[in-house]
């Protein structure tokens, strides 16, 4: 099988309206009817437009409707996977499209190619920028379990649809999607976006806050406000259940798939037996025919589980690791605020203490005059006291923005959750009713089809007392 | 034991190949008009409509656990069935009396069977169910103890009896009138029959499959069809229990569904009244499944007595086999004695013989030999020429039995598996229907949330 992978069908169906249809309609009219026609187009079409493999059920677009549709003003899709060979590696790189109409775009327009890494590195930047922010994850770098190739077609696909939401949802998100990174991700050429990677603060500069961050992560918080203690717990737990449906539902699936392979070996065994017998013949090749049927309707089941409520739930299992991620973060700002003030404290005390210690004996020992050591030592306290008055309040600050960018986060995430999981479970529950009213109607239509046969020969003559006895003899479900 | 004969419609002829002698070629000449042909017809009905069945109501009520000692003295564990029956006038005629009963174990309905399979060597005897649990869809049900095969086997010997007592041979049988009637005493007045003596062996029958060179073809036909209705049922019935366990694998883990989703709803403000009253719909769903499994067990035992009634049809093809090369021996037999006695009486020889060397060598015999040989020679050859025509009438009168017991069984079996299959499709509507309802719960909860 060759290395290239062209447009697979199911985002350029001719029936469906793909965004490069849209597109050349949208560049024929004029800028303000642009936004009117956009906003229509994504209030109306939302599930469909931008993402076509998406499910379109009415209770996907209900999360839609509760963003703020009127204003949004910027819209991304990826699609379009392309294997690249070089001398090195192999690696899949996704058509990501832009429109927009935020001026701070140059442009209204952009399509850009990016691969995984750049994903990663885009998800990094802006963690970094904002850590109580809490940003949608990422598929997953490897994927252990299985057999799974990088370059399978479900999988590319499975975190093609995992890449598309997560940039539209930090392009839903009023502060996220305003980042300098996340621009010139959208908007950049390769070499561009190449050369402003290497930009951002340097090796050791990273190392110093992760050693930072080890450092608070061991001292830890002492006065944790409540409601984050609460936040804590509740993503504890739901991190513990949402793991679990994960499990469930995977378990389900290889369930399902066994039973359909078993059943598929049903319908030969009645056709074979069919070739026996001659009054049979019909309704033996009937049954085979509807079990062939609902077979299909099973592979169908089996496709909707893996390619929808799956990779949902995975989705939320990666999510409960960024918000421990995220509270995390936020207790090491906190961690570090409180270490100052201890320093700060410490500092004061040290300067209101007597001059009868260790500074005076420590300068008469250098040959200074104790007198002088002593000012010159609270000079130097002044100055580092009010250096860390000065750092301290730039953390206070810091410290309330990232508490109320979280808890504004929170709140944000908590809906987009429940959006999400209702409309995976309700998108399942559908697909199952769906299955069972298809497989009903075949077995009707084979008893309907028996009925006509079953009339036709009761008018044939047959002794009645043998029909009588029949009757009696025939073996009752007790 | 009398045999009460049906007669067919139809002449059989049966021709032996290798013979040219006429007393040995064609049997059955009784040429019936077709108003005796509709008579015929009218009295099998006749017969069909007095079975034992429209005179008596018969069930297999109960099954008990017992203990006792065994042949070598050793404690054992059996079950025994309660057989009911009661005379039909009574119950039609507004009063209840209580049935009459006993109790019989398993190995007394085999014998039953075995004494029917011997003395109508050319009925297909309806089948017992099985005696150990085969095609097992969870390991559980592989216990002959297990209270679920306990019941399905007592609903199969009952389905044994009914057959039996509507048969319109098999019903006049006074040995199982006894069956039903006499408890005790029984088994004795079976082996007083002596019909044990009458079996044929195994081995006796395999050599006949082998060496006969006339079987009726429609027989052949026949025995090549059981052959093909045993492999399909058996392939069947495999089948169908891999998938029955598959099914029930995928309806049990949807019960984890219930359990998590009632602990999530625990820290969950908005969602948790949705989410808890969906792992309620769940936790149904996946208790269905017992029910759905069970009622496929029925389905799967028509299929296993059709499965078993495959071996009888093979039975009776076998015995015909049999006959057939019995009387074909004997002909054959017949034949070459009579070819003696022309060498003897011409004198020529035709076909080489250890006496005609010997004669040759040792010279001939004298006139007064000769005469003495030609004397026993034409007594064995009357006495053959009486065993082939009683063979004859013996086959020919099997043929026209037997094959009217296989029409009669093939329609049964056309309309017995016709309604199975009917059945099983009515059967998963209602798994269907079921389904339906779950699930559109459940979305009804998840649109809550």
């Amino acid at each position: 099988m060759s290395g290239i992978i062209v447009d697979t069908t199911a985002y350029s169906a001719p029936a469906q309206e793909t965004t490069a249809d849209v597109s050349e309609r949208m560049l024929e009219l004029d800028e303000d009817d642009d936004l009117e026609v956009f906003s229509k187009g994504a209030t109306l079409a939302d599930g469909s437009l931008f993402s076509p493999s998406m499910p379109t059920s009415p209770a996907s677009m209900i999360n839609q409707f509760e963003e703020d549709t009127d204003e949004k003003d910027i819209f991304v899709t990826v699609d379009n996977p392309e294997s690249h060979v070089t001398a090195i590696e192999t690696f899949i790189t996704y058509r990501v499209l832009t429109k927009t109409t935020r001026s701070e775009f140059d442009s209204c327009e952009y399509e850009v190619r990016r691969r995984y890494q750049d994903f990663f590195w885009l998800k990094g930047k802006l963690e970094e920028a904002h850590p109580t922010l809490i940003v949608h994850p990422l598929p997953e770098k490897f994927v252990m379990k299985g057999m799974v190739e990088r370059f399978n077609e479900d999988f590319i696909d499975t975190r093609r649809k995992a890449l598309h939401k997560f940039l539209n949802r930090i392009a839903d998100h009023p502060i996220l999607s305003c980042s300098e990174d996340f621009k010139i991700f959208l908007s950049a050429q390769a070499w561009e976006l190449t050369s402003h990677k290497k930009q951002g603060p340097g090796f050791l500069t990273r190392m110093g806050d992760t050693v930072r961050a080890v450092a608070a992560t061991v001292r830890g918080v002492k006065n944790r406000p409540d409601e984050f203690t609460a936040i804590q717990e509740y993503v504890d737990t739901f991190s513990q259940k949402i793991t679990s449906l994960d499990k469930v539902a995977q378990r389900i699936l290889k369930e399902q798939k066994e039973y359909l392979e078993e059943l598929k070996e049903c319908a030969p065994s009645y056709t074979l037996w069919s070739g026996s017998e001659e009054e049979l013949v019909e309704p033996l090749k009937g049954v085979a025919s509807s079990i062939d049927r609902c077979c299909s309707e099973t592979e169908e089941q089996v496709n909707q589980l893996s390619e929808n409520l799956i990779p949902a739930l995975h989705e939320y299992v990666l999510c409960a690791e960024t918000l421990k991620a995220v509270l995390r973060r936020r207790d090491n700002i906190q961690a570090d605020l409180e270490a100052k003030g201890d320093t700060l404290a410490n500092k004061k005390t040290e300067r209101e203490a007597d001059s009868k210690d260790l500074g005076f004996v420590l300068g008469s020992f250098l040959g200074k005059n104790p007198e002088e050591a002593k000012q010159q030592k609270q000079q130097r306290l002044d100055v580092e006291i009010e250096e860390l008055k000065e750092e301290i309040d730039k953390l206070d600050d810091k410290m309330e923005f990232a508490n109320n960018a979280m808890k504004g986060d929170w709140e944000r995430w908590q809906r987009n959750m429940r959006g999400d999981i209702k409309a995976a479970f309700l998108c399942t529950a559908e697909k199952n009713v769906d299955y069972y009213e298809k497989c009903l109607a075949v077995w009707e239509s084979f008893l309907l089809s028996q009925k006509s046969d079953l009339s036709m020969e009761s008018s044939r003559d047959q002794p009645l007392a043998l029909q009588e006895i029949a009757k009696d003899v025939t073996p009752q479900a007790t | 034991m009398e045999i009460d004969c049906v007669l067919s419609a139809h002449a059989c002829e049966l021709n032996m190949a290798d013979s040219s002698s006429e007393e040995i070629a064609v049997i059955g000449n009784t040429d019936l008009t077709a108003a005796d042909s509709e008579n015929n017809r009218n009295n099998t009905m006749a017969e069909a409509g007095t079975t034992l069945l429209r005179r008596m109501e018969i069930s297999v009520a109960e099954a008990e656990k017992r203990t006792g000692k065994n042949a070598v003295n050793m404690q054992e564990t059996y079950t025994v069935y309660l057989i009911e029956t009661r005379p039909t006038e009574t119950a039609t005629e507004g009063q209840n009396p209580t049935p009459d009963a006993l109790w019989r174990r398993y190995s007394e309905f085999e014998l039953l069977r075995n004494f029917l399979l011997v003395t109508y060597s050319f009925i297909v005897v309806p089948p017992l169910p099985e005696k150990r649990a085969e095609f097992v869809w969870h390991k559980l049900s592989a216990d002959n103890m297990d209270p679920d095969f306990v019941e399905r086997r007592r609903a199969g010997l009952e389905n044994f009896l009914l057959r039996v007592a509507s048969h319109p041979v098999l019903a006049n049988d006074k040995i199982f009138y006894n069956f039903l009637t006499e408890e005790n005493g029984w088994k004795e007045l079976v082996f007083e029959t002596g019909f044990q003596a009458k079996a044929d062996s195994r081995l006796k029958a395999l050599n006949a499959t082998f060496r006969v060179k006339n079987p009726d073809k429609r027989f052949t036909e026949l025995k090549h069809y059981s052959d093909e209705l045993q492999s399909v049922t058996s392939q069947l019935l495999r089948v169908r229990a891999r998938v029955a366990d598959r099914l029930y694998g995928v309806y049990k883990v949807h019960g984890n569904y219930g359990r998590v989703f009632s602990e999530w709803s625990a820290i969950e403000r908005d969602m948790g009244d949705g989410l808890q009253s969906a792992g309620h719909h769940m936790d149904a769903y996946a208790a269905s499944v017992d029910d759905i499994l069970e009622e496929e067990e029925h389905y799967a035992d028509q299929l296993k007595e059709y499965l078993f009634y495959a071996e009888a049809l093979r039975a009776v093809c076998r015995k015909h086999e049999l006959l057939q090369y019995e009387l074909e021996a004997d002909a054959q037999d017949l034949t070459s004695k009579k070819q003696q006695r022309e060498e003897l009486a011409t004198g020529t020889i035709r076909t080489f013989s250890l006496k005609g060397m010997t004669s040759k060598l040792f010279g001939q015999e004298t006139p007064e030999q000769r005469e003495a040989k030609l004397k026993v020679l034409e007594e064995q050859i009357d006495e053959g020429e009486n065993l082939v025509k009683q063979k004859n009438a013996e086959c020919g009168e099997f043929v026209q039995n037997a094959w009217v017991d296989m029409e009669r069984f093939k329609e049964q079996k056309d309309r017995d598996l016709k309604e199975a299959l009917i059945s099983y499709a009515v059967m998963q509507i209602s798994v269907c229907k079921k389904g339906i309802q779950v699930w559109t719960n459940a979305k009804e909860c998840f649109s809550k949330m």
